[in-house]
């Protein structure tokens, strides 16, 4: 007799745990051939508010690490998901992707964790400055993380838009909520045990699944999130989320790109969800002057 | 009553040595050339030693003339056949898998590295192999990247790099010259310096694990004649050399018209200049770490203090008073301070030199301490009351000497302090920012600690100004040694 296969629950991921949606509430998202792929938390704001409490607790000690710590745990994540390449493959083919798409897709967002990991330690090298001011002053620029960034993906990909995001936010320092692919949740969940096991500290990455337009709104009113990557590719949404997010100021950064394109990985995806702080520091200015060696 | 007991409290601590058992030394090293084990045409060998007991650790192989052509025939192959055509991101990730492995097996390389140079192992666990595992993670972020770091230029590898490693820190230098080299796709011959070759042969087995293609890096061994046959090589396109001022003039010499690119990382003679407003026992400590830190042998060494007239007295006896804690003693015992010195022959300089200071009348403090018997030791040593002529303040001394020079007027340190041909670094002890920004500004020399000694990281350019030499490693600006901007 064939062995019953286990079926996995699939869960939200909010502080580094995996709770349910506080609202009890599910959904049944279908693969393209119609079969469903699971039953899917529908998320509440309640757990979007929760979600951004634990992005905001974990901002501080994220932040403040070395970067090259960071550094190395976003190399970690790709090495976890290397290892767990067939369950994600799997996955992808479940939601669509013939085998050859599912595998191209895990591979890229491999690379992109990779990529963005040699990024964490180097981007406040290009980016920052010191400005030559008139007066006698030390003066300098440089990066300093948002804070909390709200990512909203597309359904496009599953795996890579989410990835394509979350690394470069994470590698500048930013914690995150991240509302997943509405149609294809699969691997968001799936990404978040990844996370788990990555050394990546509770509530850095916090993941929800459920309907964008139930969620999206008190994501973008919500006064403690900094900033939003908007993958929706929408005008209208766009527009919602551009006029509902004055309340706080939040930077809104909307996108249109092809994640499979190696060009759409990019040092501005970093500098998108960067403050630039200056610093003025006074020179004394005695002696030295016959100095000629 | 009963005779007077002394009360004094022994101190002393129980030995703790770190074990040897875990690591895996072959009695005898081939080159590696090719991506295997190649015997030294002329079949011979020579001997590593520990410097703590003299000992001989294992042989290793005296590569020549052919040998070399071979390593770099190994190099441009694989230059043009593989290293230059596989994408950058590909690069990216076979270094990040060498930093990985190293990590891996950094207790095993910490362990050979003391056994080999004599250096503690509290510095080789916890500074020489992080760094050096570091050097590598930083610079392989870098290989898919290069554009940024060079702007509305386009960036292409040299090709075949010969690259040329001291005795002070074997492994950490072999980091600081292959990952750039590797990250921006070139091809590498790298000879160690001849006392201590063993970490890079580990370091060249860890290379082969990670299945790098094969005479992506070569590694001859062998001593300075090994090392003219790579400066002298018609097929290399670059040399990278750290070492004495000496030998980088006579690489710069036969390296004159042949258009290989060149960067030298030479000597110093760094002044570490204490304030009167400093934290002064904080200063303690950055005098000690810079001047005691790797037994001296640091090309940035803060051998020459300055300190301002009216706190050299309490300086110098808060100095003494911390010498004394010190302990010199087995480099494999966590909690020795000051290991062995590399080499008989090092010994000879640092001991020419304390006899010198002495004939020019400076008046000399050692610590009072019982040097271990059975290798080679050198108390830590301070000078004061020499003239800023004085042989000792002038040449690099590269061992535990410290001249203490006095100085009343930032305008006299600056001057003072700047009065060398050498210019690696320098570091400055006030408490006042300002101040710090005044100094750094005036004084000439490539790397400036404020308020610390002795700090590195992957990320942070180091190099000199003037005769210390020219290039930097580390940081941004280190790719711009191993790349052709067009």
């Amino acid at each position: 007799m064939d062995r019953l296969k286990v079926l996995k629950t699939y869960k939200i991921y909010i502080g580094g745990k995996f709770p349910r949606t506080e609202s009890g509430r599910y959904y049944t998202p279908t693969s393209g051939k119609g079969e469903a792929l699971g039953n899917i938390c529908l998320s509440s704001r309640k757990d979007v508010r929760n979600a951004v409490v634990a992005a905001r607790k974990a901002l501080g000690d994220w932040s403040e690490r070395a970067a090259f710590n960071r550094s190395q745990i976003l190399y970690r994540i790709a090495e976890m998901l290397e290892g767990r390449k067939e369950q994600f493959t799997e996955e992808l083919v479940f939601q669509g992707l013939n085998a050859k798409q599912a595998k191209n897709e895990v591979e890229l967002s491999i690379d992109r964790l990779i990529y963005y990991a040699g990024w964490c330690d180097k981007y406040q090298q290009i980016l920052g400055s010191v400005n030559p001011v008139a007066s006698s002053h030390f003066n300098f620029s440089n990066s300093e993380p948002m804070g909390v960034v709200g990512i909203i993906t597309e359904g496009g990909t599953s795996l890579l838009s989410l990835v394509s995001l979350i690394a470069p936010v994470i590698a500048g320092g930013n914690t995150c909520v991240v509302l997943a692919s509405e149609e294809k949740p699969l691997c968001a969940v799936t990404f978040a045990e990844v996370l788990h096991s990555s050394d990546v500290p509770g509530g850095v990455v916090n993941i929800l699944t459920g309907q964008r337009n139930e969620l999206i709104k008190p994501l973008a009113e919500h006064m403690d999130v900094n900033a939003i990557a908007n993958d929706t590719r929408d005008k209208e949404v766009t527009l919602m989320l551009e006029e509902s997010s004055v309340g706080n100021l939040k930077r809104i950064r909307s996108y249109d790109l092809n994640w499979e394109k190696y060009e759409s990985q990019h040092l501005h995806l970093i500098s998108d969800f960067q403050e630039v702080k200056t610093t003025w520091h006074p020179i004394e200015n005695i002696g030295g002057a016959s100095s000629t060696y | 009553m009963a005779k007077k007991k002394s009360n004094q409290i022994k101190w002393d601590y129980a030995s703790a040595p770190e074990s040897t058992g875990h690591i895996q030394l072959k009695d005898r090293y081939d080159l590696f050339i090719g991506g295997k084990w190649v015997k030294p045409s002329s079949g011979k060998y020579f001997d590593s030693i520990n410097p703590a007991n003299k000992k001989v650790i294992a042989k290793v192989a005296h590569a020549n003339g052919s040998d070399v052509d071979k390593a770099v025939k190994a190099a441009r192959k694989a230059y043009d056949e593989i290293w230059s055509r596989i994408s950058p991101a590909e690069r990216a990730k076979y270094i990040y898998r060498i930093a990985r492995l190293m990590q891996e097996r950094a207790r095993e390389l910490a362990v050979i590295e003391s056994l080999d140079a004599g250096k503690v192992i509290r510095e080789s666990r916890d500074v020489d192999v992080p760094l050096a595992c570091n050097h590598f993670f930083y610079y392989a972020g870098w290989a898919d990247k290069l554009e940024y770091a060079f702007p509305n230029r386009r960036v292409e590898p040299l090709g075949v790099a010969g690259q040329i490693i001291p005795w002070n820190f074997p492994l950490l230098m072999a980091a600081w010259k292959i990952a750039p080299a590797l990250a921006a796709g070139n091809t590498i011959v790298l000879k160690p310096a001849e006392t201590t070759s063993l970490t890079a042969l580990k370091l060249a087995e860890i290379i082969k694990d990670s299945g790098l293609p094969d005479g992506v890096v070569n590694i001859v061994t062998g001593f300075g004649d090994t090392g003219a046959e790579i400066v002298n090589h018609k097929d290399i396109n670059k040399i990278a050399f750290t070492g004495s001022t000496a030998v980088g003039k006579i690489i710069q010499k036969a390296t004159a018209g042949t258009g290989k690119k060149l960067t030298l990382e030479l000597g110093g003679k760094s002044a570490n200049i204490i304030m009167d407003d400093a934290p002064l026992d904080q200063a303690v400590e950055g005098i000690i770490n810079g001047i005691f830190f790797n037994q001296g042998h640091v090309c940035c060494a803060g051998s020459r203090l300055f300190v301002q007239e009216n706190v050299a007295d309490i300086v110098i006896e808060k100095l003494k008073h911390r010498m004394k804690s010190l302990i010199i003693g087995d480099p494999l015992d966590k909690n020795t301070d000051i290991g062995a010195i590399n080499s008989k022959e090092q010994l000879d300089t640092i001991n020419k030199y304390i006899k010198i200071g002495l004939k020019e009348g400076a008046e000399m403090y050692q610590t009072p301490c019982d040097l271990p018997k059975g290798g080679y030791y050198c108390a830590p040593t301070l000078f004061t009351g020499m003239s800023q002529s004085s042989v000792i303040v002038q040449e690099e001394i590269f061992g535990p000497v410290l001249t203490i020079q006095t100085f009343r007027t930032v305008d006299e340190v600056i001057q003072k302090a700047n009065n060398t041909p050498y210019g690696l670094a320098a570091g400055v002890w006030t408490d006042k920012g300002s101040r710090i920004f005044n100094l750094t500004t005036k004084l000439k020399a490539g790397v400036i600690w404020a308020n610390t000694y002795n700090k590195f990281d992957p990320t942070s350019p180091f190099g000199g100004y003037k005769e210390s030499g020219y290039g930097r490693e580390g940081g941004l600006h280190g790719l711009e040694a191993y790349v052709k901007l067009k």
